[in-house]
């Protein structure tokens, strides 16, 4: 790998994600990009790294550089969390009417909450007399803003998204695709620590809770679920994640057993669990 | 097994989307343009199109125009996989029957999700 290219790239890679990459992870780079080179037409991971640096194609530099990103966010994540919203939730509430409140309470850059109003947009219509208000929170104030802003790289709005999905709800950008209007502003933003007191937010029916509390420790898992606890309506769903569950954390949810990823409350108060020997 | 064909005039790309289709499970054929296309679907009509936009002889609009109208042309799933990424192209491509649209350059998630949008499987 020649190092003034991989040098070229790590240094954009630290300018626009913080992410570094030295000479000895040029492993990591070859891996990663293998895939991004070949089906950008070059024949190796080194041929693109020089392309990078003599002919920038920005297309090209935002898919290896989302590549070398660990971030898991797409459109419609495990599609099933959807469905059951859909079905569980959305459908049921044409009987009553009212609001249906739902929080996705770490929504990173946004794939989330946009996949809830676009199911929205697709169901609204059979159901009148029933509002949506989605709350959308996360710690990051920079994946706030790219959430906001509803911009997206070809690369990153193609992963999840149907083509249908993109023409209905996207506007091109120049060489990427923004949200259209009317489904940002159906979206309320705001910064919020999962470890901090949610009360002010209100109740919710529905709290989207995904693939988050694997970054925590076990006692941090069981604050956090406390405080989902006491923001959820005594009806009301949490989604945790597909790898995700309360099992030895908390007693405050249990699994809804016709509904796998689905957690309603128990009712009941416990106290934090201590590991064993703690 | 799916019978899958590959249509792009970069050998390169025809060679990466071989390895991730048949790592996929799929049984893939090649085309470099759409004249190569029509022959192979002549000769054996595929499951699924895999179908790059511009290539010399006839591009990836014409062949798709080309292949509906065919006996059993409406048969296969067509996933357009392209760097054309703007709407009237993606309007085209859909309104001549495309099932499904990639961006190049793509990873194997993107075209796992974008095969089972369209309805392919292995």
């Amino acid at each position: 790998m020649n190092p003034q290219d991989l040098t070229h790239f790590a240094t954009l890679l630290k300018a626009r994600t913080g992410i570094e990459v030295d000479a000895q992870k040029d492993y990591l780079v070859q891996s990663r990009l293998a895939t991004i080179a070949g089906t950008a037409g070059h024949e190796s991971v080194d041929d693109l790294l020089r392309a990078i640096r003599t002919a920038p194609d920005e297309r090209v530099l935002e898919a290896a550089i989302d590549a070398m990103t660990t971030n898991e966010t797409l459109f419609f994540r495990d599609q099933t969390p959807f469905d059951h919203l859909r079905k569980i939730v959305l459908e049921p509430a044409r009987r009553k009417g009212g609001t249906v409140r739902i929080w996705s309470a770490a929504c990173s850059t946004g794939q989330e909450p946009y996949s809830i109003a676009m199911l929205w947009e697709e169901v609204a219509h059979h159901l009148p007399g029933v509002r949506l208000e989605i709350m959308a929170t996360d710690y990051s104030n920079a994946c706030l803003t790219k959430a906001r802003a509803g911009i997206y790289s070809a690369f990153e709005v193609q992963r999840g998204l149907p083509v249908q999905k993109l023409m209905k709800h996207f506007e091109p950008d120049g060489p990427n695709w923004r949200v259209k209007d009317n489904l940002r502003q159906s979206i309320t933003w705001r910064r919020h620590n999962l470890l901090d007191n949610p009360a002010a937010m209100g109740r919710f029916d529905v709290i989207f809770c995904r693939n988050v509390l694997i970054y925590f420790d076990r006692a941090t898992r069981s604050k956090v679920f406390d405080n989902l606890n006491g923001q959820l309506k005594d009806d009301g769903y949490l989604i945790l994640g597909a790898s995700e569950n309360v099992m030895g954390v908390t007693e405050r949810f249990r699994g809804d057993a016709s509904s796998p990823g689905l957690y309603v409350k128990t009712g009941l108060a416990a106290p934090m669990p201590r590991a064993v020997g703690a | 097994m799916t019978n899958f064909l590959v249509v792009d005039d970069s050998g390169v790309i025809r060679k990466i989307a071989r390895k991730m289709l048949e790592e996929l499970g799929f049984a893939v054929a090649e085309a470099c343009d759409g004249v190569d296309a029509i022959k192979a679907c002549e000769s054996a009509m595929p499951d699924a199109i895999l179908l790059d936009w511009n290539m010399p002889n006839m591009d990836g609009i014409t062949f798709i125009r080309a292949l509906r109208e065919k006996p059993e042309g409406e048969a296969p799933k067509v996933v357009f996989c392209t760097t054309e990424s703007d709407f009237s192209h993606i309007s085209a491509a859909l309104e001549a029957g495309a099932n499904e649209y990639i961006f190049k350059p793509f990873d194997m998630d993107t075209l796992r999700d974008k095969l089972s949008m369209a309805g392919v499987a292995a």
